[in-house]
């Protein structure tokens, strides 16, 4: 199963029309979180998922394809699913601004991560096998929390 | 015991905000979002951004009510505007304050980020180029 997400804030419609368009030559089941009200036709499509909805779709994904947004890249990761980032473009109104190409660039190259910098890409992504990404203990996480709890401790 | 209100907005502001966890794990903590993210016991706050001046009237009150009903020690945000309001409301009313820009920021800090500055004792950048170009601090990152 695929499991799209535009996450809470705005519709995508680059993104969603693109997978549409993708289900209809594939058998694999697609699920779309749209952040619109459009019912596409022969797809599985919500709106907005509660975060336990949101958390089952990410779980039971081969693969996620996102907007890049953190809260996805968080989500795939604590399930160690692969994700396909599809980041957002301030001049086609799709954001307020292109910190999503930023945090795209900025994550690309890590395990279990890919981006499709056109939605173009997306197709050939899907027909290969993405790693899983690794969850093994980040140094960085690390010193972030240590820095944190000897503030809170001072 | 100190005690910590941790506040942020719903989605991936939340989610680094629960990552950090272990950060807070000796302390009591009160969490409050702007989003219902399903647990009861997280305290909501209107949401609102910087463009948006009647909205975030409406938040800065919101946040002093927060702050003063929970009487934090320190308050550690991870973003955006509510976070922000929340933080600058608390350092005012003399608790101890963390700011941590969301890690989607790797060029730039957040406007909300930017607006926290003299306010935050803390105030931190997920990304080493970031802070090179800010000052904010950068010991490391949620990913």
């Amino acid at each position: 199963m695929i499991f799209v997400t535009v996450g809470t804030q705005l519709p995508f419609p680059r993104l969603i029309g693109h997978m549409i368009e993708w289900a209809k030559t594939h058998e694999e089941r697609v699920v779309l979180q749209t952040g619109d009200a459009s019912k596409p036709l022969g797809c599985e499509a919500y709106r907005s998922l509660s975060s336990e909805q949101f958390s089952t779709f990410i779980e039971r994904a081969r693969v996620v394809v996102s907007h890049a947004g953190i809260g996805s890249i968080i989500a795939a990761k604590s399930v160690d699913r692969p994700i396909i980032l599809v980041p957002r473009h301030a001049r086609l109104g799709e954001h307020r601004n292109d910190h999503q190409l930023a945090t795209a660039a900025a994550f690309e190259g890590q395990t279990g991560l890919r981006v499709a910098w056109e939605v173009s890409e997306i197709s050939s992504l899907l027909d290969q096998t993405i790693e899983p990404p690794v969850s093994e203990r980040n140094p960085r996480y690390d010193r972030l929390v240590h820095r944190i709890k000897s503030f809170v401790a001072a | 015991m100190a005690r910590i209100l941790a506040v942020s907005s719903g989605g991936g502001h939340w989610q680094q905000l629960k990552l950090l966890d272990a950060a807070m794990e000796d302390a009591e903590v009160v969490y409050a979002c702007s989003a219902d993210v399903g647990e009861p016991t997280v305290l909501r706050v209107p949401d609102c951004n910087l463009r948006t001046p009647r909205r975030l009237v409406l938040g800065l009150l919101a946040a002093w009510r927060l702050v003063r009903s929970v009487r934090p020690d320190v308050v550690v945000s991870t973003g955006a505007a509510p976070g922000a309001l929340a933080l600058i409301v608390a350092k005012l009313l003399g608790c101890r304050t963390v700011w941590i820009d969301s890690i989607a920021n790797a060029e730039c800090m957040s406007l909300s980020g930017r607006l926290t500055r003299c306010f935050a004792d803390l105030w931190m950048t997920q990304w080493e180029t970031v802070s090179e170009r800010s000052g904010a601090v950068y010991v490391g990152a949620v990913l």
